[in-house]
This record gives C-alpha cells, sequence and structure tokens, in this order.
C-alpha cells in the first residue's frame, strides 16, 4: 500500500471541507464589514455632464447606487426594470463601472437614462472602495449617505419587492396577485 | 389522485433502490448466485416505477393540475402543450426525477446488455448503480417532492415557465445532458466494481469503453445544444460565458475525455491501470459536484436553480460519501503492481498520456476558477469573481498544445514509433498545411494571425487522420480500397478528430472576426455590416399563443441581390410579465448574420444590434460531430461480441451493422 494513492481521497477532504463552508456563505451576501458604513470617498465625472462629482452629491434621501456597465450582459437585461423604477419615482444613481465612457453614453442614449447621476468610474477605484465584485450590482444608501443594502446580480421586481421595500415603502404597490381558488369558493 | 400515485411510485422505486444496493452485493459476497441474479430485475423494477412517476407528473402538467406546487410554479394554462411537458426538467424537482430515470434507464441498458459478462460483476455494477439510485431518491423524496401538494390554496392559473426556457433546444438540451452526466455514472460503477474485485484488466477496460463513449457522446451533444440555445436564445450572440453552471457541465467532460483516450490505452495495452480508474472516478464526481453547485446555491450563476442550503448538505453528505468512500477504496485497492507493458517514449501511449495530462489539466483549471470565489470567501478573504479573461488565458494555450501532438495521435504506433516516420509520413502535407492556412486566412477574413494559426493547427489534426484513413485503405492491397478497415471505432474517432478542429477552427474565428453594431433604427433606415446591408422595412404587433410581440422585418441585401428577410422580435409573455428578446438569424456556413431588437425608442424607432459572425456554425457542427464520432465507436465489432451473448441478443444486434463485418 502506497501513501500516495491517498492523495486524491485527501484532496477531496479538503474539497467537501470548502464545500460545506460554502453552504453556510451566502455568494451574494456583502462583507458585513461595509454595511452601515459610509459611502466611500470619490471624485468623478458625471457621464452626461462631465462634471466632477463626490459623495456629496449623492446625499439627499435614500437611493438606489446602481453598478453597470455596457459590457455586461446581465445589465442590460436588468435596464428595463430600472427604468421602471425610475419612472415610479426611485431615485438612481449609476456608477458605470471600468466603462467606455461613448459607449455608456450611447446606451443610455438608446435604451433610456434611469439614473440621476452617473458616477464615471474607468479605472474601478470607486468600485474598489466599494468591494463591488462585478456587475450588475445594486445598493441602498440612505439620505446621509451610508450603505443600507446590496444586492448582488439582477435586480428584479421579486428582489426589489422582497428586499428593497424597507427604504421605499411607498413603492411597494401589491402585485397584481393571483386568486387562489380557496378563496373564490369562501 | 394522480399526484398521490406518482409520490407512491418514486417510493417505490426507493425501496427497490435499496434492495438493489443490498441483495446482488450480499450475493457477491456469500456467493449467492440467486441473488446475484436479482439484479437485473430490480432495476427493471426501478426503471418502471421512476418511468411511472416521471409518466404521472406529466400528466399532472399536461392536465393544468395546479394543485401540484412544481405545476403552478412551472407551468401555465395557456402554455403550449409541448413546452408544459418541458417544463416539467424545467425545475429543480423535475429536473431531479428526469435525473433518477435516465439513471435508472442506463441501469437497466447495463443490465440487458452486459449478460456476456461474469455474473459477479454485473452484480457488483448494478449494485454500485443502485446506490446512486438510493441516493437521488432519497435527494428527491426527503428534499425535493416534486408530487407536493398546494391545498387547500390551489391557485387558479400556473406563473408559467420562464420564457427564456420556452423554446424547442430546451426541450431536448437537459435530457441529453444528463444522458452524458448520469450515464458517467456507467464507468465509475464498473471502476468500482473491478476495484472491489481486484480486477483492473484489459477486460474491465474493454466492458467500460463503450459505455463511457456513449456517456461521453451524450454529455458532447447536451453541451453543444446548450450553447448553441444560449446563442439564440439569450439574443446577445455569444457561445460560451464560463458560467459556474456551464462549468460544471463541462467539467466531466474535460475529465470524460481524458478517460476515454486512458481506456483505450488500458484496453489496448493493460498500461495505466490506476490512473484510468482513477479517472472514471473523477469524470462521475465531477458530475456529482457539478449536481452540488448548481442546487445547493454556493455560487452566484445566472441559470441557478433556486438555492437552498438544506437540499446543498444533502447532496454534499452523498457527495462525500460516494467519492469519499470510492476514493478510500482506490487508495486501498488500487493495483499494487506497476504495469510491467513497456513502452518508448516516441509512442502512441506517449501522446496518450500527453492527452490525458492536457485535459486533466484543463478540468483542474476550470474547477479551480469556477471554486475560487468560493475559496476566498471561506477564507473571508473577500469576494472575488473570476470571468472569461482567466479561462481563456489558460484554456486557450493548452488547446493550442494539445492540437500538434493530436495531429500524430491517429497515426502513431503502439509501444514504438519513430518521429522520422512521422516526418515521413507528414512532412509534405505539413508543409502544403502550412503554406495553405495563412492563404485562407487572407481568402475568407482580412490576414489574422491568430486564424492563419487556427487553420493550421485545424489543417494539421483533419490531416492527420485523413493520412491515417488513407494508409488503411490502401496498406497491403496495392490498386484497391480496402472499405472495411475503416472500422467503426476508427471512423468514430476520425469524425470527432475532425470536429474538433472544426470546433477550434469556429471558436477562433468567431472571436476574431465578428463584428457588431449597436443602432437607433425606424422603418425605412438601414445599415451596412460585414459587407451586408440590413434595412428595417416595417415593424409591427403580432400576437403569440402566450405572449404578444413586437416584429421588426429587416431585408438583408448585398449588392443588391436580396439575401434574406430577418424578423426579431420583442415579446412580452402575458403570464409573467415578462419581457424576452427572439434573435432572428440568417444562418450559413460561412456566416451567420443576426439581428436583436433592443428597447424601443420613441414612436417608430428601436435600439437594434446587429451582429456578424463567421463561422460560428462550425462550433456546433464540430461538437455534433464529436459526439457522433463517439457514439458510432460502440458499432465496433469488439464490443458486440464482447457485450453479447445468448441468441436472442444476438439476432436482434445482428442486422443493419453489416458494413463492419
Amino acid at each position: 500500500m502506497q501513501a500516495r494513492r491517498f492523495i486524491p481521497l485527501l484532496g477531496f477532504a479538503l474539497l467537501s471541507l470548502l464545500l460545506f463552508r460554502g453552504l453556510s456563505l451566502d455568494p451574494t451576501a456583502l462583507p458585513a464589514a461595509r454595511l452601515g458604513q459610509a459611502f466611500p470617498e470619490f471624485a468623478k465625472p458625471e457621464l452626461r455632464s462631465g462634471e466632477s462629482i463626490g459623495v456629496i452629491d449623492l446625499k439627499t434621501r435614500p437611493a438606489l447606487v446602481n453598478v453597470w456597465a455596457t459590457w455586461c450582459y446581465s445589465c442590460r437585461i436588468e435596464h428595463p426594470y430600472l427604468l421602471e423604477l425610475a419612472g415610479a419615482g426611485v431615485p438612481i444613481y449609476g456608477l458605470n463601472y471600468k466603462d467606455d465612457e461613448a459607449k455608456a453614453r450611447a446606451w443610455l442614449a438608446q435604451l433610456g437614462d434611469p439614473y440621476q447621476l452617473n458616477i464615471v468610474d474607468v479605472e474601478g477605484t470607486v468600485g474598489l472602495d466599494l468591494g463591488v465584485y462585478g456587475a450588475p450590482e445594486t445598493y441602498v444608501i440612505d439620505g446621509d449617505g451610508t450603505i443600507v443594502h446590496r444586492h448582488v446580480g439582477i435586480l428584479d421586481k421579486s428582489t426589489f419587492h422582497a428586499d428593497f421595500l424597507t427604504w421605499f415603502p411607498s413603492f411597494g404597490a401589491p402585485e397584481a396577485s393571483l386568486t387562489t381558488r380557496g378563496s373564490v369558493a369562501k | 389522485m394522480i399526484p398521490e400515485l406518482g409520490h407512491l411510485s418514486l417510493i417505490i422505486a426507493f425501496v427497490l433502490a435499496v434492495g438493489l444496493t443490498v441483495v446482488p452485493f450480499w450475493g457477491t459476497v456469500r456467493g449467492s448466485a440467486a441473488a446475484m441474479n436479482l439484479a437485473p430485475s430490480l432495476s427493471i423494477g426501478i426503471l418502471v416505477f421512476t418511468a411511472t412517476a416521471f409518466g404521472l407528473l406529466a400528466v399532472s402538467f399536461l392536465q393544468d393540475d395546479f394543485s401540484v406546487a412544481v405545476v403552478a410554479a412551472n407551468s401555465n394554462s395557456l402554455l403550449p402543450p409541448i413546452f408544459k411537458f418541458s417544463a416539467l426538467w424545467g425545475n429543480h424537482e423535475g429536473s431531479l426525477l428526469l435525473w433518477v430515470l435516465i439513471l435508472s434507464s442506463w441501469m437497466t441498458a447495463v443490465a440487458f446488455l452486459s449478460r456476456g459478462l461474469p455474473l459477479v460483476m454485473i452484480a457488483r455494477v448494478l449494485s454500485v448503480m443502485g446506490l446512486i439510485a438510493v441516493g437521488f431518491l432519497a435527494f428527491s423524496l426527503l428534499t425535493s417532492n416534486p408530487f407536493e401538494r398546494l391545498l387547500p390554496n390551489t391557485p387558479l392559473d400556473g406563473s408559467d415557465l420562464n420564457p427564456l426556457l420556452q423554446d424547442p433546444g430546451l426541450i431536448i438540451h437537459p435530457p441529453l445532458l444528463y444522458m452524458g452526466y448520469v450515464g458517467l455514472s456507467v464507468p465509475f460503477a464498473f471502476a468500482i466494481a473491478a476495484l472491489i474485485g481486484g480486477r483492473l484488466d484489459a477486460s474491465w477496460a474493454r466492458w467500460s469503453r463503450p459505455w463511457t463513449n456513449v456517456a461521453w457522446g451524450f454529455l458532447t451533444l447536451g453541451i453543444m445544444l446548450g450553447s448553441w440555445w444560449a446563442y439564440y436564445e439569450l439574443g446577445w450572440g455569444g457561445w460560451w460565458f464560463w458560467d459556474p453552471v456551464e462549468n460544471a457541465s463541462f467539467m466531466p467532460w474535460l475529465m470524460g475525455t481524458a478517460l476515454v483516450h486512458s481506456l483505450a490505452v488500458t484496453e489496448k495495452r493493460g498500461v495505466f491501470r490506476s490512473w484510468t480508474v482513477l479517472l472514471a472516478i473523477f469524470a462521475f464526481s465531477l458530475s456529482l459536484l457539478g449536481t452540488f453547485l448548481v442546487r445547493s446555491g454556493v455560487l452566484t450563476s445566472v441559470h441557478a436553480f433556486a438555492a437552498d442550503p438544506e437540499r446543498g448538505l444533502f447532496i454534499l453528505v452523498f457527495l462525500a460519501l460516494v467519492v469519499g468512500g470510492s476514493l478510500l477504496l482506490y487508495a486501498l485497492r488500487a493495483p499494487a503492481v506497476a504495469s510491467r507493458v513497456a513502452y518508448e517514449v516516441v509512442s502512441r501511449e506517449s501522446l496518450l498520456m500527453v492527452n490525458n495530462l492536457i485535459f486533466t489539466v484543463a478540468a483542474t483549471i476550470v474547477l479551480l476558477g469556477t471554486l475560487f470565489p468560493l475559496v476566498m470567501d471561506a477564507l473571508s478573504l473577500g469576494k472575488y469573481s473570476v470571468g472569461p479573461p482567466y479561462f481563456n488565458a489558460v484554456f486557450v494555450p493548452l488547446m493550442a498544445l494539445l492540437m500538434p501532438f493530436m495531429t500524430f495521435g491517429p497515426l502513431a504506433r503502439w509501444r514504438q514509433d519513430s518521429p522520422r516516420r512521422w516526418l515521413h509520413e507528414l512532412l509534405v502535407p505539413a508543409v502544403a498545411v502550412a503554406v495553405l492556412a495563412p492563404l485562407l486566412s487572407v481568402l475568407l477574413f482580412d490576414f489574422n494571425l491568430w486564424v492563419a494559426l487556427a487553420f493550421l493547427l485545424s489543417g494539421w489534426v483533419t490531416l492527420g487522420v485523413l493520412k491515417e484513413a488513407w494508409h488503411r485503405l490502401t496498406v497491403g492491397a496495392p490498386g484497391s480500397l480496402q472499405w472495411r478497415r475503416l472500422s467503426p471505432s476508427f471512423l468514430g474517432m476520425a469524425l470527432a478528430h475532425m470536429g474538433f478542429a472544426a470546433v477550434v477552427l469556429g471558436a477562433v474565428v468567431v472571436s476574431q472576426h465578428s463584428e457588431e453594431q449597436d443602432l437607433r433604427m425606424a422603418p425605412g433606415d438601414s445599415a451596412e455590416l460585414g459587407g451586408y446591408r440590413f434595412e428595417m422595412t416595417r415593424i409591427s404587433q403580432q400576437p403569440g399563443p402566450n405572449y404578444v410581440a413586437d416584429q421588426a422585418a429587416f431585408l438583408v441585401t448585398r449588392g443588391g441581390e436580396r439575401i434574406a428577410t430577418l424578423t426579431p422580435e420583442k415579446r412580452r409573455y402575458l403570464a409573467s410579465n415578462q419581457v424576452m428578446t427572439e434573435a432572428a438569424i440568417d444562418a450559413g456556413l460561412l456566416r451567420d448574420l443576426y439581428i436583436a431588437l433592443g428597447e424601443p425608442i420613441g414612436e417608430q424607432a428601436w435600439a437594434v444590434r446587429l451582429q456578424f459572425k463567421p463561422m460560428v456554425r462550425w462550433l456546433w457542427i464540430g461538437a455534433f460531430f464529436i459526439g457522433i464520432g463517439a457514439l458510432v465507436t460502440v458499432l465496433d465489432r469488439r464490443y458486440r461480441s464482447q457485450t453479447v451473448s445468448g441468441e436472442v441478443a444476438g439476432s436482434v444486434k445482428g442486422q443493419g451493422l453489416g458494413f463492419a463485418s
């Protein structure tokens, strides 16, 4: 019996430990350190106006900060829902992440622009400070610019209704609910 | 009543599976032929009852029984019947049932087609497969019962199948993929049976080989369909995303590729035995791991099933038992003596070893990339994502490295060969290809170094295969062609290798020469792309069975000559209110023209994405050939004579394959 025969078994044992640990982790959760902290300071140009903006420009009332880019396919899927939210009056700021400015402007011109402001983050430094790990991601900041929630992945109606209504209670118009047979019978 | 009958069938299948695991195995220990002989009947029993459960769930779907939770969540009364049926496996619970159904089909196939094998071997193999069935049936019954009812609050209508899945490609993609995934359990079971019996010889490899080839062929076809579906249905024109779920199917494929080749060496030459066994264990373990990754929610993916840690824990425990158990068995029982069969450095054995190394490394790399975010997260080092740049950076050089070896593979001799002979055989045509490759690249497209390189490598691989085919046809019989020398196993290999060359060529060309434009277009507008002129002629509303569509019509012309009329759509599905892009494609061998509608801009204008995709079809045609090639190999005579005995089976098998004998 040779010891090296046990190498695959050992490797697998390590892998199992890792997977077991993985079960109790939420891949979409924000590292806890970020929650409750202030949105990181930055000085970046705004996408449309080109003027320099900073955290101060985001501090008005609870708002979404949506990380997006034209290279991000999922962002394209997400986009119509952002338009819908913006139409309903939810303030949305954009973080145009590691993108090409001209392409980003063209995207908004074509698909519609749900954003109040758009932070141009070509080098991805704001994203780094924020702990962004891909697009799309959506943060909720309160009126003081404190990060209170993070969602990784596409923001859609069900996610918004499940996780975001705390901060935007007025947008929780009940969904057209399925009539149930039970209630009809009674 | 129907769902309850289905549930009952599933429970009976579970009990039978427990029986299959225990009784024949007990028979092998005690030497009881009667106990061992029960294995095939128990396998059929499991198949019958899982098929019944599957059929009853299908009936619930087709009858719009929204009191069944899965039906209510995944179907709708407006859904066309064919999609009501395929909605069965468009969700976690139903797809698990399909998994078990396919597993029991493989079991039954093994039981019936392996009558020539020693009884002890069959009993062990089926016992191992029975154990896997126990695990998955328990998984289904305990954590994901597909027959759960919504009583008394039964919805009047279902919330519809995800529109992305309402597509013909998605009707057959999961079954094919599962055929592959689950099929890898057969070589796994053979490997375990051989380890238990302590007999790892050439006959073990010969028994496993046809099963492995078939499973791997189905896996190839399944992955191909998935890629094709992503291309035309996601509206983006991409064909591979290195998404964790794609990787979950790709890893077993890579490991399976190594296994298919390693089995060949073990069968023919008796070498690499421990290694082959390990590959068989790895390949199926990776398909179990894939199941875990997809269904546990440990990784984020675009198309993961609803995440549920409890289910994750169940599969993980099962995974630990099955994989841990088999690796322990391997550690204790793998052949102690290195094989005494010698081979030279320059030989077919060595080339196949290179194949094994490259594909194992490739699978490891994909595994690392897929699990890296999880590792970093588990070690609290932060959140990461690993994207296409990583995979491409390591994958492309590996495949480029593989192809020169692949060129020599088919014509290399076992044991000992000489580079001089290879040069003698291939030098002139290889140089010819080297000259032709850049020329082709210039003629078809603008010159591009990568494309020229792809033509060169793919050309060489094809050449190696053709040269060997010619050699087989002509050698020793001047003036006549010996067609019968092209055995099914050679033809299958040739098809698969040339298919691989086509895939590489397609991948490189489409990556290098694709063109795309995002435009704002209204009826009357036109645009030029890749030498074609696209004119939007109208935009209109079209009703569908369960959606309404905005449909645009494009007239595509080239030099004034009409090429096609394309009608991309933007569909709004009524039940879920989801909006889907339905791209329109004019397909061709040398190029695809691809139009997808974006969002409406103003009254009549739309955002439109036009794409020119040269040779993208080669990807799927190539992959199709790989899959078909793998299936063709099992027609080879030596497998029939090995696996089939008895008059009934012999008479059935004896027909239709005349060309091979």
